[in-house]
C-alpha cells in the first residue's frame, strides 16, 4: 500500500518525552494519579489499559490539551505549557503553548480532519498558518507526505469522500507535516471498520521503524506485541507495570494486568 | 417443483379458480391508484384558479394604476433607500452579532454578562420604540463625547449634524439586528464539533486562524439559513424607518397614497411586489451561498435548479418510454 518507507523528516529530531508526577482531576474524579514516564528518543511506547483508566488523558496532557493539576511534562527537556519561575511553575501564554503543540503530532480516534478543506489543504494548513512554509512549499510537502501514506491520488478530495482508513492516514500525514519529534496516537483504529484497521497500522508500523518517538494508545494487542519497544499498562490513573512486550504481555506480574489481558486477548 | 429453489416464484394454485398459475418473475408492479390525491389536487387547482381570476379581474386592484406606479422615480428612490438601509444594517448587524457572540462565548464573566444583557434588552424592546427613541436622542444628549466617565472628554461632536435620518435608521436597525445575529452566530459556532477545536489546537494553529479558517467557515453552514431568515425580516423591518421621516419604499408609497387617495390599493400592491422581488433575490443568493459552504460537508454538492430540471426531464422521458413499452 505505501510506496516507500516512511522516514523521519530530515529536520525532526526524535524527541525525549518526560512525564513527571502528573495528577489530573475532573471535578472530584481523579483521572491521573501520579504518573511518571520517560520515553527515549525513537522509542515506540504502547499504552494499554481498561476504558476510563486515564490513558487518553495522559496523551492529552502531553500536548497540553489538558492541564495537569500537579506535575509537568517536558519534551527534550523543555517544559510543556508552563515555565519555571524560581521554584514555581507559571502558565505559558496561549500563543507559546500553540507553538509548543506544533512540535507534537497528535492523531485522534475520530480523525478530526477539517471537513471543509481538501485533503491537501488539511495537511498543508499547519505549516502555512504557523508561517513555517510558504503556500507552495507547504503544498509540495503535503503532496509528498500524502504519497508516503499511499494517498497521493486523493489530494483534491474532501475528507468525507474518503473511507475511515483513508481519513486516518490523511490525519497521520497532517501530523507529520508538523515535522514533530514525537507523534501521539489516541486509539487510532478504534473508529474503523475491521477491514480498514490494517492499512492504518501499516502506516504506523512504517513510522515506528523510521525512528520517530511514538506514543500509542491502542487495544490492538497483537500490533503492540509487534511494534512496541515498551508496553505500559495503566489502571486507575496509575502505571501498574511497564516493560518490553515479552514481559508485560506474556508474563504480566500484576493481577490487574493479567485480568485485563485475559479480557482483551 | 422441477425448477431449482429460489429461481422463480410460483403462485399457489387457487382452489376455486381454474386459471393456471402464472410466474411472477419479470413482471412490473402496478402502482397503487390514489384517487384521494387526484381529488385534492383538483380542488386546490380550482381554488388557485379562482384566486388568480379574482386578482386579475377585480377592478378594486386597479392594475393599470399599478403599472403606472411600479417604476415611478419616487417609488424607485424609496426602493434605493430601502436597499441602502437594509444593506448597511445587515453588514453592521452581522459584525455586531459576531462580536456579541464571541463575547458571549468568552471565558470572561463580564463580557458574557454584558453580551447577554444586550441581547436580552434589544430583543425585548420593539424596533419601532428603538427607532423613535434614537430619533429623539439628540434632544436628550446634545453632544456625544468619548472620554472617561465623570472625567475629561477626549473629543466630542455635535450630534444634530452627524445624526441624519439615514444614520438614525441604520443605527436603530443595526442595534436590533445585532442582538438577533448574535444568537444566530453563537448557535452556529456551538454547532461545530468540539473535535475541530481540538484538532486546530493540537496543530498549533494561531488563535485567529483557528476562528477564521477552521471554526467560522463550518459554523456558516448553520448560520446562513438562520441569518437569511433574519435578513428577510430586516428588509421588511426597514418599512418602519418611515416613522423616523426617512422615505423608503413603503414610506414613498404611503406618501403618494395620501396625495392620491384613490391609488392606495395599487400602491400597496406595488410595494408588495417589490418586497416579493427583494425576498426572492435574497433566497436565490442564499441557495448558491449555502451550496458553496456545503463543500466537504456532503459527499456531493446539492444540484442547482437547472441540474434538477435536466434530471427531471431525463426521468420523465425514461418513464414515458417505459410506459409506452408496456
Amino acid at each position: 500500500m505505501t510506496t516507500e518507507t516512511l522516514e523521519a523528516p530530515a529536520d525532526a529530531e526524535a524527541a525525549t518525552v518526560e512525564v513527571h508526577d502528573v495528577h489530573k482531576w475532573y471535578g472530584t474524579h481523579r483521572v491521573l494519579d501520579g504518573v511518571d514516564l520517560t520515553v527515549r528518543p525513537g522509542e515506540v511506547t504502547v499504552i494499554l489499559g481498561p476504558s476510563g483508566s486515564g490513558k487518553s488523558t495522559l496523551l492529552r496532557v502531553i500536548n497540553h490539551l489538558e492541564k495537569p493539576e500537579i506535575g509537568h511534562v517536558s519534551i527534550n527537556g523543555e517544559l510543556i505549557g508552563v515555565k519555571r519561575q524560581g521554584e514555581r511553575l507559571k502558565e505559558l501564554s496561549e500563543r507559546a503553548i500553540l507553538t509548543q503543540r506544533g512540535r507534537i503530532g497528535f492523531v485522534f480516534q475520530n480523525f478530526n480532519l477539517f471537513p471543509h478543506l481538501t485533503v491537501l489543504d488539511n495537511v498543508a494548513a499547519a505549516p502555512v498558518a504557523t508561517g513555517r512554509l510558504g503556500k507552495t512549499k507547504a503544498q509540495e510537502l503535503a503532496r509528498e507526505l500524502l504519497g508516503r501514506v499511499g494517498l497521493g491520488d486523493k489530494t483534491g478530495a474532501y475528507p468525507r469522500q474518503l473511507s475511515g482508513g483513508q481519513q486516518q492516514r490523511v490525519a497521520i500525514a497532517r501530523a507529520l507535516a508538523l515535522r514533530p519529534g514525537v507523534i501521539v496516537f489516541d486509539e487510532p483504529t478504534s473508529a474503523l471498520d475491521p477491514e480498514l484497521v490494517g492499512e492504518v497500522l501499516a502506516v504506523i508500523k512504517d513510522l515506528a521503524t523510521s525512528g520517530t518517538t511514538l506514543l500509542i494508545v491502542t487495544h490492538e494487542i497483537g500490533f503492540a506485541r509487534e511494534i512496541a519497544d515498551r508496553v505500559v499498562f495503566i489502571d486507575g490513573g496509575k502505571i501498574i507495570e511497564q516493560g518490553p512486550p515479552s514481559e508485560v504481555l506474556d508474563k504480566p506480574r500484576h493481577e490487574r494486568t493479567r485480568d485485563f489481558l485475559s479480557k482483551v486477548l | 417443483m422441477s425448477e431449482p429453489p429460489g429461481a422463480t416464484v410460483t403462485l399457489p394454485e387457487a382452489p376455486t379458480s381454474d386459471e393456471p398459475s402464472k410466474t411472477l418473475t419479470a413482471q412490473h408492479v402496478l402502482p397503487l391508484r390514489r384517487p384521494g390525491r387526484w381529488i385534492a389536487t383538483a380542488v386546490v387547482l380550482v381554488l388557485v384558479a379562482q384566486f388568480v381570476h379574482g386578482l386579475v379581474s377585480n377592478p378594486f386592484y386597479q392594475w393599470d394604476r399599478w403599472g403606472y406606479w411600479f417604476l415611478r422615480p419616487t417609488i424607485l428612490d424609496g426602493l434605493l433607500t430601502t436597499l441602502q438601509v437594509a444593506a448597511y444594517s445587515a453588514v453592521l448587524g452581522l459584525l455586531g452579532g459576531i462580536v456579541l457572540a464571541l463575547a458571549r462565548l468568552s471565558k470572561s464573566p463580564v463580557l458574557r454578562a454584558v453580551s447577554w444583557t444586550y441581547v436580552w434588552a434589544l430583543r425585548s424592546i420593539p424596533l419601532i420604540v428603538v427607532l423613535i427613541f434614537l430619533y429623539n436622542f439628540s434632544a436628550l444628549y446634545k453632544t456625544l463625547s468619548v472620554g472617561i466617565p465623570f472625567g475629561p472628554a477626549f473629543f466630542s461632536f455635535d450630534e444634530s449634524k452627524l445624526a441624519t435620518d439615514m444614520v438614525v435608521a441604520v443605527i436603530g436597525l443595526s442595534l436590533n439586528e445585532a442582538a438577533y445575529a448574535a444568537e444566530v452566530v453563537r448557535g452556529g459556532i456551538l454547532s461545530v464539533d468540539q473535535g475541530q477545536h481540538e484538532a486546530a489546537a493540537s496543530l498549533g494553529l494561531p488563535k485567529g486562524y483557528q476562528f477564521r479558517k477552521i471554526v467560522f467557515p463550518q459554523a456558516l453552514r448553520s448560520i446562513i439559513p438562520n441569518y437569511v431568515n433574519q435578513l428577510i425580516g430586516l428588509i421588511k423591518g426597514t418599512s418602519l424607518v418611515f416613522y423616523v421621516s426617512l422615505l423608503d419604499l413603503f414610506g414613498s408609497a404611503q406618501t403618494m397614497g395620501s396625495t392620491y387617495p384613490g391609488d392606495i390599493v395599487p400602491l400597496l400592491l406595488v410595494v408588495t411586489v417589490w418586497y416579493l422581488i427583494l425576498t426572492s433575490v435574497v433566497s436565490v443568493v442564499q441557495f448558491y451561498v449555502e451550496r458553496y459552504y456545503a463543500r466537504g460537508a456532503t459527499r456531493s454538492l446539492p444540484p442547482t435548479p437547472l441540474q434538477k430540471l435536466r434530471a427531471g426531464l431525463t426521468d420523465l422521458r425514461a418513464r414515458i418510454r417505459r410506459e409506452a413499452a408496456v
